[in-house]
């Protein structure tokens, strides 16, 4: 028997109403105990975790890992050991790879690598229609039993309603959610921002929230006829996560995730910054309106997750002008340290409600274990220093994207650990 | 132009690459500079030694006649050297990136690069870029049009044969027209006729029309017909309708656009009797602008273009450096 006694820590667990000091037994891969003062056993590693956090292990539901097919961008070995850095213990991937992860060889590769690297678990995200084209329903029955959590077109919507309603109805044979890109590609035209006063400034072509907006809109009332869990990823405007609020508020089955960069950045950064490329991403980042819409869904509940969308890819695909670049930032090395520093440390909301956006929550939404401290779960934890400053360097990134707007952003806290089933995961 | 008054102004900028970011007192050094300019192409011998010895590259990644061939009249006449680099003969079909284009035309040493691109920041990608890599060996990079960005060198010649036209553009009410949304060439305007005091209305169809038009640039008036913006005014500028919006979402057909938006003597007579009309170029003719007006008493259209060149040469003067240098 293994074990492993993280001693003296903060313990925060959302999922058992705990917020205290206490110690964590870990036994052959298991939460045996937390408790005051447990003592260790004959032969248990211990871990001093006097004046850091522990809390149950942060998943990402929304990660781009580009295996297979764009190895150049990311691999599953990259992309994991980015997400060991960053805290995370598991992330969900996303299937638009090359070929697309429509089918069981792919999904079956994809947990194949992950065991292989082990730095994280690795949950594949199915395409919800073949090759992602948005026409048949891909084989879902088979890509649940490969081990799939849940189907999406990622980076493309689902636009036939005819389609997203039979993908409702069928995905309820397996309890999973259909993930939404929610995006009118009509409206959306050739914007490549937030259409508002800052394109209208720049003359750059506007994305309105209204592509986002109309989508979830359409697409919740489809569920109100057909029942299944709708979760809309990367919710970037005010009105999108009002239409989510009212719809949780007829007890339909849906829910959403806002990414660091939409909490934290407006369309202001593409003037701020020139034109970097690095603020270019879809949903583009909103109006201050939007983000304070947004902060507000994290206090009240509307949001349940924080999804870092993760989107490697390589310099020389970002170093090119502004329209032509393509859409998408890295998040894992740097969601967790922002979060702590310009959302708890500022007061906006508690550490707890951080674990559960962050760990809770993304567990319930993809069905796996993890997301609790609860004695008999998975030793999933991670752990966390509150006040270890922090320069972002995007030279020092595990993940090999380095496009990140926040490269040299001072911040305060950081993942200083994980342990993946009882084992502390060495990122090196 | 307050004369006597204004501090001596310093040029210190390599670049251009908006009117975004110049000051009231940078942009009136250029119209004067842009004045002293003016006299040399009424010379017999069009031409002095300015620039001799400095290299210009114009490096059009769009389509322009107009502004490249003022760009290259402006650079003969103060005898720089010019090499025209343009996007149908670019090694940009072979699949080079943008960097990578400019980082070898930067080997070969130039002084200034003039850009035109179809896209919205592409001029800053560059200068930063060029900078990141050679630091103060760095080409100057010009903004000739970039997206519907800027076009700075457009309006600084508009402003210049507004000021000459008018001995004045503060307190000036100025009319510009057509479509807002895709048009360079009034982002340019607005920052500049805004920071010298001029009273800027923009008019045009809702669908050309940008939402947010009033808080991108505050003090500037939206107005939907000709009727409403154009009592008052001192200034009716007319913008080019780009004809492949005809019929798909912005306009129905052209006619229609003539029929509502397109500038009349008799809309015309609305301005005030002394009113000047500008275009920046294409026209389309029974468009956004009828032939009697382009060709009116009232038309500034062909001195603009005369004024392009003197305003060019001026700030290819002071984005070469050659005032410091003189001094």
């Amino acid at each position: 028997m293994t074990a492993l006694l993280i001693r003296g820590g903060r313990v925060v667990d959302p999922s058992q109403g705990l917020d205290e000091t206490r110690d964590v037994l870990i036994e052959d891969g298991r939460i045996s105990q937390v408790a005051p003062a447990i003592s260790a056993p004959a032969g248990a590693e211990v871990l001093d975790a006097v004046g850091l956090v522990v809390a149950p292990g942060f998943i990402d539901p929304h990660v781009h890992l580009r295996e297979p097919g764009q190895e150049y961008k990311e691999t599953v070995a990259t992309g994991t050991k980015a997400a060991a850095a960053g805290g995370f213990t598991a992330v969900a991937c996303m299937p638009n790879t090359r070929p697309v992860n429509d089918e069981r060889s792919v999904t079956e590769l994809i947990l194949t690598q992950a065991a292989r690297a082990g730095f994280a678990r690795v949950y594949p995200v199915a395409a919800a229609t073949k090759g992602s084209k948005g026409e048949e329903m891909a084989e879902i029955g088979e890509l649940v039993d490969a081990g799939a959590v849940a189907v999406t077109d990622d980076g493309l919507p689902i636009a036939h309603p005819e389609l997203l309603r039979r993908l409702f109805l069928y995905t309820r044979h397996f309890g999973i959610p259909v993930m939404q890109h929610a995006e009118d590609l009509k409206l959306t035209g050739d914007g490549v921002m937030h259409e508002g006063v800052w394109s209208t400034r720049l003359g750059v072509p506007g994305i309105p929230s209204s592509a986002e907006d109309v989508m979830v809109a359409r697409d919740l009332i489809l569920l109100e006829d057909t029942g299944g869990r709708y979760h809309l990823q990367h919710l970037s405007s005010a009105r999108s996560l009002e239409l989510v609020r009212q719809a949780k508020a007829k007890n339909l089955a849906v829910t959403c995730e806002a990414s660091p960069h939409h909490l934290l950045l407006t369309d202001q950064a593409v003037a701020d910054t020139e034109f970097s490329t690095d603020v270019k991403m879809k949903p583009p980042v909103r109006s201050e309106a939007d983000r304070q819409a947004l902060i507000q869904g994290l206090q009240d509940g509307t949001i349940d997750c924080i999804a870092t969308d993760h989107a490697p890819h390589h310099v020389d695909e970002k170093d090119v002008e502004f329209q032509v670049a393509p859409f998408g930032i890295v998040g894992l090395e740097t969601a967790v340290s922002l979060c702590l520093d310009r959302l708890v440390h500022t007061g906006l909301i508690s550490l707890s409600r951080l674990v559960e956006l962050m760990s809770t929550n993304p567990a319930k939404l993809l069905g796996v274990p993890g997301g609790t401290l609860a004695p008999g779960s998975v030793a999933d934890v991670t752990l966390l220093d509150l006040d270890a400053p922090v320069t972002v360097d995007k030279t020092t990134f595990h993940s090999k994207g380095k496009n990140t707007p926040f490269h040299g952003w001072t911040l305060r806290g950081k993942a200083v650990g994980t342990i993946l089933g009882g084992r502390r995961v060495v990122v090196g | 132009m307050p004369a006597g008054s204004a501090p001596k102004v310093h040029w210190h900028h390599k670049d251009l690459l908006g009117i975004a970011e110049l000051t009231r007192g940078e942009i009136e050094l250029i119209l004067d500079t842009a004045e002293s300019f003016a006299e040399v192409a009424e010379r017999p011998i069009k031409k002095v030694p300015t620039l001799r010895g400095k290299t210009v590259v114009n490096l059009f990644f769009e389509n322009s006649t107009r502004t490249r061939s003022s760009f290259e009249i402006a650079q003969k006449r103060l005898s720089a050297d010019s090499l025209n680099f343009s996007a149908s003969t670019s090694a940009l079909t072979k699949g080079e990136t943008l960097v990578d284009t400019t980082l070898n035309l930067q080997a070969m040493q130039p002084d200034l690069i003039v850009i035109r691109h179809a896209y919205a920041g592409a001029p800053h990608f560059l200068a930063k870029r060029l900078k990141e890599f050679c630091g103060a060996k760095a080409a100057g990079v010009i903004n000739a049009g970039d997206g519907a960005n800027e076009h700075p060198t457009q309006a600084l010649l508009d402003a210049f044969t507004i000021r000459q036209k008018k001995g004045r553009i503060e307190g000036l009410k100025v009319v510009i027209a057509g479509d807002i949304d895709h048009s360079r060439v009034v982002r340019s305007n607005l920052h500049l006729l805004t920071k010298l005091g001029a009273r800027v209305t923009v008019a045009g169809p809702r669908t050309l029309m940008p939402d947010a038009m009033s808080e991108a640039f505050p003090g500037v008036e939206v107005a939907y017909s000709l009727e409403d913006a154009l009592p008052d005014a001192d200034v009716v500028m007319m913008l080019r309708i780009q004809l492949e919006r005809q019929g798909k979402l912005a306009f129905p057909s052209t006619r229609e656009y003539f029929r509502l938006f397109g500038l009349s003597n008799q809309r015309l007579a609305l301005a005030k009797p002394d009113a000047i009309v500008m275009h920046p170029g294409p026209m389309n003719r029974g468009v956004e602008i009828a032939s009697d007006v382009a060709d009116g008493p009232d038309s500034v259209i062909l001195e603009q273009v005369s004024n392009g060149v003197a305003v060019r040469m001026a700030v290819l003067y002071l984005t070469s450096g050659a005032h410091l240098e003189a001094a």
